[in-house]
């Protein structure tokens, strides 16, 4: 009796050794995959803290200026932990040259009225969208999910047209106006709020609510999470935006810095890292605030219908 | 007496609902009324920076010339056809997506099976592949730069190995560079579509299936990938989406014009555009939407044969 509850322990502990020797080759997969990931993110900032001889004599094969002044290895060096921790490329982009610092701004000026009008736009249309289903309104939901999915090579000579005819281009307004009732965010809040049970609105009537008072008391707060979740991924979008420069703005210095890092002098390498750094610094703070919430919208958007 | 008594009540019953159907309609007018103000707002910006112009997009590719134009049939058509250029940019474009999307789908795939099993540090592994999604790709360019440079550190490993050493980004394998860094931006992404997709498969089929001693690999194919196959649909139409969008990469890599290899579709729109040529960008705009409405129109279809298949 004993002798078999023995052996059976001994098999249950065979079984967990070969499941946890499993799970630990899936970890090490992972892991590896990981290191991938992080790879160019990691290096990116770690370069940052690099002083321009550093930069240099790691990466001068690659980044040629023509002046051989230096060591300058022969292959390129992936280093991850400077020999000397320097601030000084921070300081010279913060405070000597105004450029990539009107750029940054330039950013900022187009993403962030982007960002808000077109989440509140996007709300009320989803509400619409919601709310009052008929058929006209299911063609228009169709209608939109089309104009989400075509590409940018598609609707920008539209929007370049009008931009054109309303004498536009080269402003700020050309970047701003498409950028703020661009239909992804009306497809994604409307597959939220389709979730809200018909009862509690149905309620919220019955007590007498109105319109506008179901629309801002109930759907909005309900709709909190997506709005973060929208919110980042409008951010994203824009943070990064490169093809709608390009057409619509012929005047480089209105240029966002996503455009101009590209074209940044080979002699100023160790300053482009340092740039590049605090280019995405704002997305990794959002991304790490709204993980949580970003996921969700996310697995919301899944599946076209509905 | 009595009958004309009963023929007014009728009367009166009709009115009754003659008015009340008179108030429903009403009311009805009203709601139109009031969810037409919550998307009038939206609609008007998409009426008139997508349908309006996009209808002028249309009468430009059927025109000789923008201003007075003179009706020429399918002539843009056939000049953007035996465009070189254009043509180069079409099969690049192409060429990208056919590789680039089922690589996407199949790898963020793998990757939501991996955080699906069981394995530490869930979470955080669940970070560290969203986190490319939020970082800038210009500000990893340089990175890139400097690992696939003839110089660089991706040939520094291959001559470890004894291999020689390619110039990545001047050369047909410019394409690897240029995949590698599309996946790395967009599997998080796909990845979180799929786990959320497969945490919502019901667990009592799955336990039904190994009860009857299936596999793993018959679950995952025959119950799990059935179940979810509407999510595999709207990840590659997703990466294909996504796919169009690498010109970002391609143009902070390698610039306006890049190795022959990397021409894509939006550099030659943004050439075109500086030449303002419309019937060209217009006549390439409705090739490039036609394009697309019938690849989705496919998968559409596909997936409803397929979801058929699994109701039945």
């Amino acid at each position: 009796m004993k002798v078999k509850s023995f052996r059976d322990k001994q098999k249950k502990v065979k079984i967990k050794k070969k499941r946890h020797k499993k799970s630990f080759i899936l970890f090490i997969i992972a892991f590896i995959a990981a290191v991938f990931f992080m790879l160019p993110t990691v290096l990116t900032i770690a370069n940052s803290f690099m002083s321009p001889q550093e930069i240099k004599a790691n990466y001068g094969m690659v980044f040629d200026d023509g002046e051989s002044a230096g060591y300058i290895s022969e292959r390129v060096n992936l280093k991850f932990i400077p020999d000397m921790v320097t601030f000084k490329q921070f300081a010279t982009v913060l405070l000597n040259s105004p450029e990539y610092l009107l750029k940054f701004w330039n950013t900022v000026i187009y993403t962030v009225p982007i960002l808000v009008v077109q989440v509140i736009i996007a709300i009320l249309a989803a509400y619409s969208f919601t709310r009052f289903r008929g058929r006209i309104k299911e063609i228009l939901f169709f209608l939109y999910i089309i104009l989400m999915l075509l590409p940018y090579q598609v609707t920008l000579v539209p929007n370049y047209l009008v931009t054109d005819w309303l004498g536009l281009v080269n402003t700020k307004w050309a970047i701003w106006l498409p950028g703020m009732t661009s239909p992804f965010s009306v497809f994604l809040f409307t597959k939220f709020m389709r979730r809200i049970p018909g009862s509690v609105i149905e309620a919220a009537k019955i007590d007498g609510a109105g319109e506008w008072q179901i629309f801002s008391k109930i759907c909005v707060p309900l709709c909190k999470g997506a709005m973060v979740s929208v919110a980042i991924l409008i951010f994203i979008d824009y943070w990064n935006m490169v093809e709608q420069p390009l057409i619509m703005l012929k005047d480089e210095d209105m240029h966002p810095l996503s455009v101009f890092l590209s074209k940044i002098n080979s002699g100023e390498v160790s300053l482009a890292f340092a740039v590049a750094t605090i280019y995405m610094v704002p997305g990794i703070l959002i991304f790490l605030y709204g993980e949580e919430y970003l996921v969700e919208g996310i697995s919301y958007s899944g599946g076209l219908k509905g | 007496m009595k009958f004309f008594k009963r023929d007014t009540r009728d009367c009166r019953t009709r009115k009754k609902k003659q008015k009340r159907i008179k108030v429903r309609k009403k009311s009805r007018v009203k709601e139109h009324l009031v969810s037409g103000m919550y998307l009038a707002p939206s609609f008007f910006g998409v009426m008139v920076f997508m349908i309006v112009p996009f209808a002028v997009v249309i009468y430009y590719s059927l025109v000789d010339k923008p201003i007075d134009g003179s009706f020429t049939g399918l002539e843009n058509f056939k000049m953007l056809f035996s465009n070189a250029a254009f043509l180069q940019a079409a099969k690049n474009s192409l060429l990208f997506s056919v590789i680039a999307v089922p690589l996407a789908v199949v790898l963020s795939m793998l990757l939501a099976v991996l955080l699906d099993a069981n394995i530490p540090w869930k979470s955080q592994f669940r970070t560290f592949f969203l986190c490319p999604m939020m970082v800038p790709v210009a500000s990893v360019v340089l990175i890139w730069q400097v690992i696939f440079n003839s110089h660089g550190a991706m040939n520094g490993l291959l001559e470890v190995f004894g291999f020689t050493g390619i110039d990545w980004l001047k050369s047909d394998y410019s394409m690897v560079v240029v995949i590698s860094m599309f996946l790395w931006k967009n599997l998080g992404y796909n990845m979180i579509l799929f786990m959320s997709a497969l945490g919502s498969v019901p667990k009592d089929i799955i336990e039904v299936a190994q009860l009857e001693a299936a596999g793993k690999l018959t679950i995952f194919f025959r119950i799990k990938l059935r179940y979810i196959n509407s999510t595999v649909l709207f990840v590659v139409i997703l990466s294909l989406m996504n796919s169009f969008k690498v010109f970002r990469e391609v143009y902070l890599l390698s610039g306006a014009y890049p190795y022959e290899s990397l021409y894509m579709l939006q550099h030659f729109m943004n050439n075109t555009f500086e030449s303002m040529d419309y019937q060209k960008l217009s006549a390439a705009a409705i090739v490039m939407c036609i394009f697309m409405i019938v690849i989705i129109g496919i998968l559409f279809f596909i997936e409803s044969k397929a979801g058929e298949d699994f109701e039945s």
